[in-house]
């Protein structure tokens, strides 16, 4: 089974996501906790996507895809703008006891990302920036 | 628009209980922040976070809680969490934030920390 939607660069736009990829599982019959984790998995690169790769500019727009194929689950977020966003394919351990010193509100999003996903990706494609991410599901 | 996010604090003498209703992301962590960085919640021991109407929790949430912990810590108001759903409990759990802020069950045992 497949499903794609696109949205607008729009952080009020994030509950229209999990809203979508939260359907898209259950009609498949995953776990709460499962559907949670990856709902907030795409949040998360969704978010980064519109405030940091496009400054929450509502005339650009994202396109995002699920996949099940069996327990394979693979998602691909495409960015439709025109600046590059590859963060690093490592995720460094946030060192919470320093945020927690520093107050800092940043920085947790890839790492919670990285150990959701089996897999992470970004590569550039057309000129626009992708995020694969794959997990399967058991 | 409907906010996916409602705070609604509770203050008692001693203790402020915020009750966190709807989802917490990027688009509705600043209303809980806004609650968190009211000078008067310093005058508290306690400040109590209801979570059973929580539904859901990402970093820019986590974030907020982070941002605000130390200060709460140097004017000695304890941050407790309770009726936390599991799966908002996960999420706390997978970056090992379990360990370093005080969840607890019940609104009871909140009170008694």
């Amino acid at each position: 089974m497949q499903d794609r939607i696109r949205i607008s660069c729009s952080r009020h736009n994030l509950q229209q996501v999990r809203d979508f990829v939260r359907s898209f599982l259950l009609a498949a019959n995953r776990s709460e906790l499962i559907v949670n984790q990856v709902v907030l998995a795409v949040d998360e690169v969704v978010a980064n996507f519109i405030i940091h790769a496009n400054g929450e500019d509502t005339t650009q727009f994202l396109d995002l895809l699920l996949v099940l194929a069996g327990q394979q689950l693979d998602i691909e977020i495409e960015d439709n703008g025109a600046t590059l966003f590859l963060p690093p394919g490592k995720v460094a351990t946030p060192d919470l006891r320093a945020y927690i010193q520093q107050g800092r509100k940043g920085g947790m999003g890839m790492a919670l990302v990285s150990r959701i996903m089996d897999r992470v990706e970004f590569f550039e494609r057309n000129s626009h920036t992708v995020c694969h991410l794959s997990k399967e599901l058991l | 628009m409907e906010p996916i996010m409602k705070v609604t604090a509770q203050p008692t003498d001693t203790t402020l209980t915020l009750i966190l209703d709807g989802e917490l992301d990027a688009s509705s962590a600043v209303v809980l922040d806004t609650e968190l960085n009211k000078p008067e919640l310093l005058k508290y021991k306690k400040v109590l976070i209801d979570c059973q109407r929580l539904s859901y929790i990402s970093s820019a949430g986590l974030g907020v809680f982070i941002s605000h912990l130390q200060r709460l810590q140097d004017s000695n108001v304890k941050l407790v969490f309770y009726n936390m759903q599991e799966k908002v409990f996960n999420v706390f759990e997978i970056l090992g934030l379990d360990s370093l802020m005080t969840i607890v069950p019940t609104e009871q045992e909140a009170q008694a920390v």
